[in-house]
């Protein structure tokens, strides 16, 4: 219909910076480069130990051959390492002021000020400035970057790290096992609540970086934590990599959300294990947002193994030109009354491809558990495609499951109808886009729905020809 | 009177290579209220879609003229923009966007950026109209259209008129799937528009919407065409004897746009 639309195809946290890093390894993942790395951290012997255990098996473990297309990945190519400064700052003041002008643009300290209770400021390898509002480490909230809680709290840290999501898990899991580097840890101790969100930035600057955050989330008996993530990375014309391991522990009548806008460029391969477990009466959920990079591939996964344990996971993935968002979602229903929900959105354009790639699992002891999966895709035009892919196990006659899966187009109706109200073409698809998913939206923090509008706009605005 | 023109001369407009309107000549001024009656099939809605610019109708002859500008060199939200609105008979569902949010977009979307309507003033007009109309309140927040009785849907569209006041307004079939309290409501709806400036083109195939609004002109279609014009004792004199008359006057036996005249 409109003959004269703007072609934006740019991709806004697509500045590059100047590399201001004091240390980073040499190409390729050999032993040394692992070595270094646990040297550098001044590591206990264990954990260099598990870390090379790790590179073992990352070596011995052949590609995924499924899922979405990994040849353009050459492990040879890229930094797995990159120090950006020679100490974490807790004042922006202390941060170096080219990473602080990064930070800047993106808008992070501005938010903290505003709305967060904890920050956490990821540049390449580590992280770089890091903060928690006193009145929550008055109450005992530990709010770290994963280095730090190694060195600082091992028994904690050893007791949970590597349980909940082992590096023989799978390819990836094993690769972040071996080169890990910053992420989050955050332990909420028993009956603790937190009303405002901590967050963790993560940001990729060099090329061929590869980012190896790693979390790992413990929420004690009764005691309750929203964490978001946000990341971004420049456009380079060679690939970057973020391969994330994340492990969450739920216990008793605990609450936890993980809250995640992916914003990558397109050139970067997003291949990110998430998992928690959930014990008796905990509540666990994924709100997991997947906006550009080259290739996701990530299923985050839920563990109900305590009797009354609820899974929640509400996604949304978009994929654009030459992008593949190969997402979906895991329960495990392991005890009885278990409850689980998956809401899958996903939008693609100009010859996107999204896929829709879930299981859930109803184990023996999973008597009277229920299951809900909701898969709707919205396709922009006809070049762009979607799959639905869902297994289910089910090893208990007494479950329920049901499955909804829709997909549907931005119809002419719909279009003409809102342009007849005096809507452009634009602002008429963005209407109908947010509208498709506002489910997730409205589970967002405030500040982060208006930040997730503006970027489906931004989105938006170069997929109408 | 005064207000906008629109001038319908000699209009062509075929769906798939299929001719459906083959002539149709109509002026609408400003203070006046226009129906277009006719039996099914003759092509009145297709004359309110290619009005509006719906993508599915190709014009093939003729010309729409609003203030003497071109429409249909006009996209669709720029002829909304220029003054019309077309009340459709079956108003698309729009998912997670609520009915409060769109007409809010749709007023914006006339005004220039730094004058967006205050949100307050937005507030306080709905509510308004949503009283008037007989709406319940939750319709603002429920999302547009998604779920919405065919009754509510009609108001709906209704409400719209009364938040955008256009110039002209074409009214496709706003009576049909009404019961008789809706019917009157969304009447008073329309009535209330009225002034010297605001143009109404109502279309129908029932004289009974037109008990409620008395239309200034009345016009038959007929195989594409407006084949006969005349006061509201036209519409009256329809009810009574139907629309044989006309074709036995007019020597059609088809009336549909099947037909060639």
């Amino acid at each position: 219909m409109a003959k004269n639309m703007p072609e934006i195809d740019e991709y806004k946290y697509g500045f590059a910076d100047k590399d201001v890093s004091v240390f980073r390894t040499e190409r390729g993942l050999t032993k040394k480069v692992v070595e270094e790395i646990s040297k550098l951290k001044e590591e206990p012997q264990w954990m260099l130990d598990y870390r090379l255990k790790a590179l073992e098996h990352f070596y011995e473990r052949p590609m995924p051959q499924w899922g979405g297309d990994l040849t353009g990945l050459d492990f040879d190519e890229i930094i797995y390492y990159v120090k950006p400064s020679e100490k974490q700052g807790t004042t922006w003041d202390e941060v170096p002021a080219e990473i602080k002008e990064t930070f800047d643009k993106l808008g992070i300290p501005e938010a903290e000020q505003k709305y967060l209770a904890g920050v956490s400021a990821q540049y390449e390898s580590e992280v770089v400035y890091h903060s928690l509002k006193q009145d929550l480490s008055d109450l005992g909230i530990l709010f770290t970057d994963t280095d730090t809680a190694l060195r600082e709290h091992e028994d904690l840290f050893r007791e949970y790290f590597g349980k909940v999501i082992p590096y023989s898990d799978n390819k990836f899991s094993a690769l972040n096992s071996a080169v890990w580097s910053g992420g989050s840890f955050i332990y909420v101790p028993k009956g603790v609540q937190t009303t405002t969100p901590l967050q963790a930035y993560f940001r990729i600057n060099s090329e061929n970086m590869g980012q190896f955050e790693r979390t790992l989330i413990i929420v004690d008996e009764g005691a309750s934590v929203h964490y978001v993530e946000g990341c971004t990375a420049p456009v380079y014309t060679t690939n970057s990599l973020h391969s994330a391991v994340v492990e969450i522990i739920v216990k008793k009548d605990a609450y936890c959300r993980y809250t995640t806008i992916q914003n990558w460029a397109n050139n970067v391969y997003n291949l990110v294990t998430k998992r928690a477990v959930c014990d008796a009466n905990a509540t666990m959920e994924w709100i997991d947002g997947n906006i550009g990079s080259k290739l996701t591939m990530k299923y985050p996964a839920i563990l109900l193994r305590g009797e009354g344990a609820r899974g929640n996971t509400l996604s949304i993935a978009i994929a654009g030109k030459g992008q593949v968002q190969d997402a979906g979602a895991k329960m495990h229903h392991l005890a009885p009354n278990t409850s689980s929900t998956i809401v899958s959105k996903s939008i693609s354009k100009q010859g996107g491809k999204v896929s829709y790639r879930g299981l859930v699992h109803f184990g023996r002891k999973a008597e009277g558990a229920r299951a809900n999966i909701e898969c709707d895709t919205l396709l922009m035009d006809n070049e762009s495609t979607s799959d639905t892919i869902p297994y289910n196990e089910i090893l208990n006659e007494n479950i329920s499951l049901e499955h909804e899966a829709k997909v549907s187009k931005v119809s002419e109706e719909q279009l003409f109808y809102l342009m007849s109200r005096g809507l452009t073409e634009v602002e008429a698809t963005e209407m109908i886009v947010m509208g498709f998913i506002e489910p997730f939206t409205k589970e967002l923090p405030m500040e982060y729905a208006v930040e997730m509008n503006r970027l489906i706009k931004f989105e938006m605005e170069g997929s109408i020809g | 009177m005064s207000g906008s023109v629109l001038e319908i001369k000699n209009l062509h407009v075929s769906i798939e290579d299929k001719e459906i309107l083959k002539g149709a000549n109509l002026t609408i001024k400003g203070g006046e209220f226009h129906a277009i009656m006719g039996p099914n099939g003759t092509g009145k809605s297709t004359l309110a879609s290619a009005i509006m610019g719906h993508p599915k109708y190709e014009v093939t002859e003729g010309s729409i003229l609003l203030d003497g500008e071109d429409v249909l060199e006009m996209e669709v939200d720029e002829r909304a923009r220029a003054g019309l609105f077309l009340a459709m008979q079956y108003p698309s569902e729009i998912s997670g966007v609520t009915t409060s949010d769109f007409l809010r977009s749709a007023i914006n979307a006339r005004r220039d950026e730094g004058d967006e309507v205050s949100l307050m003033k937005f507030i306080k007009q709905l509510d308004k109209d949503l009283d008037f109309l007989e709406i319940d309140q939750n319709m603002a927040t429920r999302y547009l259209n998604e779920g919405f009785s065919g009754g509510e849907k009609k108001r709906n569209e209704i409400l719209q008129l009364m938040q955008l006041k256009p110039a002209i307004a074409i009214l496709d079939e706003i009576d049909s799937g009404l019961d008789i309290d809706a019917l009157k409501v969304v009447s008073d709806g329309i009535n209330k528009m009225r002034n010297d400036k605001f143009g109404c083109l109502i279309i129908t195939h029932y004289q009974r919407l037109l008990n409620y609004i008395t239309p200034d002109f009345v016009h038959v279609m007929m195989q594409g065409r407006v084949v006969k014009s005349g006061g509201p004792e036209l519409a009256k004199r329809l009810e009574e004897e139907g629309y044989e008359w006309i074709k036995e006057e007019l020597g059609i036996e088809d009336e549909t746009v099947e037909q060639n005249a």
